[in-house]
């Protein structure tokens, strides 16, 4: 019961992202799919999506978790190639070390596309990397805030994900983009959430003893929704209305922010589509059907929700898919 | 009798905690100050109880260990299952007090093994932890099936984020467990056995002490307050997440009681100075926060300082000291 | 058990050995090595005065002391380990200095260890050649290491394998390697430790018979082992040392066992005729009834009766079994064989919380490792035995604790400048009296005292026997281990002597004096009572 209504709503969801037409192009194929783990939820998000794209068009997906390891994928993709599959679909857990099985791959004449993050090696390896631009994210939310605030004089906390990772370094690069210019907008404190709900909400607590108990503070980037779920307890905990007399704007759109917006508690969302797969598979289909070489680089859409885009209809969409 | 208490009080953990909270003053001016808010006491000296709650259980969990020459690897993995445990539960419809206590009971449980493959086995204790420490972790994941389980439940909620007379009801059940413990070893000979095995397991049962049972104990307390501490951080967010928490808490509870001056090589402890110990971490936590430091800085200031924190409590320190003077209040730190 | 160097004569390894033999072989004057003076001070404690010892080449050298005699000592000048305070080393007549290890082997001298000091999970060859590997364009030239080692194991006898890891072989097989990497290195002087202390009869005959080769080619070997049928059967000379002090050097044929044990103790002949004098005491009630206690490779069968209101002395050398025999009794080991009864029920005794129980206590002989709780406070190294009697829920409150230690530290004369000092800064003579107030407040029946009196000062000593004393008259039993025959003597109303892990003698009334004791551990057939 559970598990069909999952599929329904997974089924109408991918309706909705899939460009449609040349899905039956696929049919029958297998496709192996080397995937990280499942140490996020939107990662779990992203190989549900993938293997509704994959039944959605009649794929028969070998799927292997690596669980973080790198050797595990290259023995996944070894083993891929062994069984003679029509494509590869690899999440690289790092980003050195790919050349020697990627070049197995390609002497077996299997494209490898590579979904969510790129990797140092060679471009004609493979055949194309599917990934969100993380620095554009950041830029779309920077637009939103500088649209909604207008001229007003505004004070921004800035809650960062993990220092040094690349989301963290991008999103806050893209922000800075996005506000640049605009000088009624600065960013008074930035610190290190750990892209955590608890550690968002304990350095929430922080910024607002140091912002006049937060009556300084005009709005709140998170660099994901999950800190900013976290600092919205906390804004709520110091007595003040998030959403209202705090602006909140973050990244990922997962299902719980979508809750906040729905009650106001959060004013904005950028996505990181899961769906890195049905690019992928159009791009496939297209090129194993006449030879149509792709971008080397595919980049998903960054699409901004707020609260007129039907936040509850948008939470119900994506609350079965693992994140 | 005020006289004892407040030279218990004259220790280099209470001094470096002081220091801490007046480094934290300087570059903060509001840092002390206090307001009353929605019937609840408000202001950063109040986010170090809060924050250093969960961090302080585990060390009250952890010193008994500890000084038994042992380690608990596990108990930040443990407040993930106890945290999934409860939050599924509530989730599935149980009342909360029943997903407390079976909680609870699951991280007793986890202690219990752990005092197993310690006391039974003869494992080394920071091998047989580490086991736990690794699976505690998938074992949390597959009960919420890699989800940030959310839940409303008010009880739950009510544990991480509520108040009790105005403070935190997280730092209220860390002091009410310190007091616990530190009467459940103090009013019984289980302290003076436990230290007696840390230092000499072998005279220890030479002199008719059954060091397994207190082994289990001690692992099987730790693993207790790890579950406490896991559904405070549960509740605090609101939802269970198996991946983040009690991330690396282990570290911090095992700083906290070297802090506190217990040795690693077991012996000596104090409950309450592994409290304190934890408040001091968590002070320089809230300190780099309020600052406004680059986060970049943030494990480097929080390494310098507790580097000169143990610094000013290591023998040598003690040595370059006008004799009499912290030597004295050092010896009356450990003294029962 | 093998003549030296005859039954080897002509054998293979008899012939390979031969290549160790220096020209001018077994001349008999000239020293291998030389200590002259040799005396070294721990803080105030005389480990060793003025010890000179003599090594020939092509000798069997027995170095003999009971522990503290500075056996040890002398050997760690001997290989670098240790500087010496005063005196010299001499090797061929030449000063040389050990300031380490390294250098001691580059004078030739190799150290064989009870515990072989390998590492048991290389190979063989690799062991052999540990740090001196061949190597081949800078790499270590594995071939040639196995080939160079399956060599040098043929000329020992040993046809293993040398690509075999070395803890896949017996405790003998890996002593042999041991010595045969020693050898290798070394090449003139060999210092066996305890090589024999875990080996079976066979196994210190197949050693024997190395060492009887290697003797025959030159090599200098000091022995030491508490063993003294081993020292008789394998040694040409035996230097003894007792509380630091050189006794004696001769060559054995001119040393009976007796005089060997006598010059160990420190007991003149002149005194084996001195019958303890003091009037026979009838014997209390049965206390405990120990029949064919036993636990294997620890201590053989024996038979002991215990009874309320003696002293049962324990004599022996070391090693001899006698601590393992405490060490059952108390249930710090477990016994595998025989039975024991308690006022007159049979019980089992597993662990030591078993013993207390019926009202046994135990003073260990190694009182750091296993008796105090060093940074524990005086006061709770007192109660702890009385506390865990009573449980984890009875808690002594703080004033109990300071009542009863203050009482039995009083009564025992302890000399703490608080009872909440740690007990790890008090002399050792103090430190034995806490761990004796610690049995004397759970009010036992039976003690056990392994070595209550070793290494405390004088005024501790007399305080520990006066107390031995005052328990017996006050109606307690005790077993005393000790190897001071005099003090022995002294106390105890029947003595047990232990030999090669076996009780061999139980002495009563005129036989307890130190002659016939000194006889008995000896093992000359006048030692047994008629």
């Amino acid at each position: 019961m559970k598990l069909i209504s999952k599929l329904a709503i997974a089924a109408s969801l991918v309706t909705a992202l899939s460009s449609a037409g040349s899905a039956q192009d696929l049919n029958g194929l297998t496709i192996g799919f080397s995937q990280i783990g499942s140490e996020s939820g939107w990662r779990a998000a992203e190989t549900s999506v993938t293997k509704q794209q994959a039944t959605e068009r009649g794929v028969d997906l070998k799927f292997a978790d690596a669980q973080q390891k790198q050797e595990n994928q290259i023995k996944a993709i070894r083993g891929f190639i062994a069984q003679g599959v029509a494509a590869i679909l690899v999440a690289p857990v790092v980003a050195t070390g790919w050349e020697e099985v990627l070049g197995e791959a390609k002497e077996a004449e299997i494209p490898v596309i590579l979904l969510d993050r790129g990797v140092d090696a060679p471009e004609d390896l493979y055949l194309t990397s599917v990934a969100s631009d993380q620095v554009k994210e950041g830029r779309v939310a920077g637009q939103w805030l500088v649209d909604t605030v207008k001229d007003k004089a505004c004070k921004v906390v800035e809650l960062q994900g993990t220092v040094g990772s690349s989301p963290a370094i991008n999103r806050k690069q893209g922000f800075e983009e996005g506000i640049a210019g605009h000088a009624n907008l600065t960013i008074t404190r930035s610190q290190t959430g750990d892209f955590t709900r608890s550690k968002g909400k304990e350095v929430m607590e922080g910024f607002l003893k140091a912002e006049n108990g937060g009556k300084d503070i005009c709005a709140l980037y998170a660099h994901n929704d999950d800190m900013a779920v976290g600092a919205i307890q906390a804004i709520r905990d110091a007595g003040l209305k998030p959403g209202s007399d705090m602006l909140v704007v973050s990244i990922d759109a997962v299902p719980d922010i979508f809750t906040a917006i729905a009650a106001g508690e959060a004013n904005a969302t950028v996505e990181l589509t899961p769906n890195m797969a049905g690019p992928a598979f159009d791009v496939l289909a297209a090129y194993l059907k006449d030879g149509t070489v792709p971008d080397k680089f595919i980049i998903t859409e960054s699409k901004l929700y707020t609260a007129t885009d039907d936040p509850q209809g948008e939470y119900e969409r994506r609350k079965g898919l693992g994140y | 009798m005020i006289r004892r208490f407040l030279g218990r009080l004259a220790n280099p953990q209470v001094g470096a905690l002081v220091g801490v909270l007046l480094i934290n003053w300087l570059l903060f001016p509001n840092f002390f100050r206090v307001t009353w808010q929605d019937g609840r006491l408000f202001g950063s000296l109040i986010d170090v109880l809060n924050r250093g709650a969960p961090v302080a259980i585990l060390a009250v969990g952890m010193v008994g260990v500890i000084a038994t020459k042992g380690v608990d690897l596990s108990v930040g993995a443990v407040m993930a299952v106890a945290g999934a445990v409860a939050a599924t539960l509530v989730v599935a419809g149980y009342p909360a007090p029943v997903a407390v206590v079976v909680a609870l009971a699951v991280g007793f449980a986890c202690g219990l093994w752990n005092g197993f493959l310690v006391a039974v086995l003869d494992i080394q204790p920071i091998v047989a932890t580490l086991v736990l420490m690794v699976a505690g972790r998938g074992i949390a994941q597959l009960i919420t099936e890699g989800f940030i389980v959310t839940f409303t439940d008010p009880v739950l909620i009510f544990i991480g984020t509520g108040s009790f007379l105005g403070l935190p009801m997280a730092a209220v059940i860390a002091l009410v467990l310190m007091v616990l413990v530190t009467l459940l070893v103090r009013r019984t000979a289980i302290g003076l056995f436990i230290e007696a095995v840390g230092i000499n397991r072998r005279a220890a049962s030479l002199a008719g002490i059954r060091s397994r049972m207190l082994l289990m104990l001690v692992y099987a307390l730790s693993g207790l307050c790890a579950a406490v501490a896991g559904i405070i951080v549960a509740g605090d967010i609101r939802g269970a997440d198996a991946n983040n928490a009690g991330l690396w808490l282990e570290l911090d509870a095992i700083l906290a009681v070297v802090i506190g001056g217990t040795s690693l090589l077991g012996g000596r402890f104090s409950v309450p100075l592994a409290v304190v110990g934890a408040l001091i971490i968590q002070a320089m936590n809230t300190g780099i926060l309020v600052s406004g430091f680059p986060p970049e800085f943030n494990l480097i200031v929080k390494a310098g300082m507790i580097f000169i924190i143990l610094m000013i409590q290591s023998p040598f320190a003690v040595r370059l000291l006008p004799p009499g003077l912290l030597r004295r209040a050092a010896s009356r730190g450990t003294e029962k | 058990m093998v003549p030296a160097g005859s039954t080897l004569a002509g054998t293979p390894i008899e012939s390979a050995l031969r290549r160790h033999g220096q020209e001018g072989r077994l001349d008999g004057d000239r020293l291998a090595l030389e200590a002259r003076g040799i005396t070294k001070v721990f803080g105030n404690h005389v480990a060793l005065d003025a010890v000179d010892f003599g090594l020939r080449a092509g000798e069997v050298h027995a170095l003999l002391g009971e522990n503290g005699a500075g056996k040890s000592t002398l050997i760690k000048i001997l290989t670098g380990a240790y500087q010496p305070d005063g005196g010299m080393v001499l090797a061929d007549g030449v000063p040389i200095s050990l300031e380490s290890p390294q250098q001691a082997q580059a004078h030739g001298i190799g150290t064989v260890y009870q515990e072989v000091n390998l590492l048991p999970n290389r190979s063989v060859a690799e062991n052999l050649f540990l740090g001196h590997q061949p190597t081949r364009f800078g790499l270590i030239d594995r071939r040639r290491m196995e080939r160079d080692s399956r060599a040098i194991l043929a000329r020992y006898g040993l046809g293993i394998d040398p690509s075999s890891e070395l803890g896949a072989h017996s405790v003998a097989v890996q002593q042999i390697v041991a010595i045969a990497r020693a050898v290798e290195l070394s090449g003139k002087v060999l210092i066996l430790d305890e090589p024999t202390a875990s080996l079976d009869r066979n196994e210190v005959e197949r050693l024997f018979e190395i060492i009887a080769g290697l003797k025959s080619s030159g090599l200098a070997i000091v022995f030491i082992t508490h063993f003294l049928d081993q020292v008789f059967a394998i040694a040409d000379r035996a230097t003894i040392l007792r509380n630091g002090r050189l006794i004696e050097t001769r060559a054995l044929d001119d040393l009976t066992r007796t005089d060997v044990v006598r010059l160990m103790l420190g007991k003149d002949v002149a005194f084996s005729g001195a019958t303890k004098l003091e009037e026979s005491r009838p014997l209390g009630e049965v206390l405990a009834e120990f029949r064919g206690y036993g636990r294997k490779r620890s201590v053989h069968p024996f038979d002991l009766t215990v009874h309320k209101g003696e002293v049962i002395g324990v004599a022996g050398l070391l090693g001899s079994g006698r601590t393992e025999m405490a060490r059952i009794m108390f249930g710090a080991d477990v016994a595998d064989e025989g039975t024991v009864t308690v006022a007159g029920a049979a019980v089992a005794i597993t662990r030591p919380t078993d013993a207390i129980a019926r009202g046994f206590g135990f003073c260990p002989e190694d009182r750091k490792a296993e008796g105090i709780f060093g940074e524990l406070s005086v006061r709770e190294n007192i109660v702890i035995a009385l506390q865990g009697k009573l449980g984890w829920f009875s808690a002594l409150n703080r004033d109990e604790q300071l009542e009863i230690a203050g009482k039995f530290g009083e009564a025992m004369d302890i000399r703490a400048a608080s009872l909440d000092m740690p007990v790890k800064l008090l002399s050792g003579g103090n430190q034995q009296k806490v761990i004796l107030s610690r049995w004397l407040a759970t009010d036992p029946a039976f003690l056990i005292l392994d070595e209550p009196t070793r290494g405390i000062d004088v005024g501790a000593h007399a305080e520990i026997v006066r107390t031995i004393n005052r328990l017996r008259d006050e109606g307690l039993a005790l077993v005393v281990i000790s190897s001071e025959i005099d003090e022995v003597v002294a106390y105890s109303s029947r003595i047990v002597v232990m030999r090669d892990r076996e009780l061999v003698a139980e002495l009563n009334g005129e036989n307890i004096n130190p002659g016939v004791i000194v006889q008995a551990i000896a093992n000359h057939r006048e030692a047994s009572p008629a």
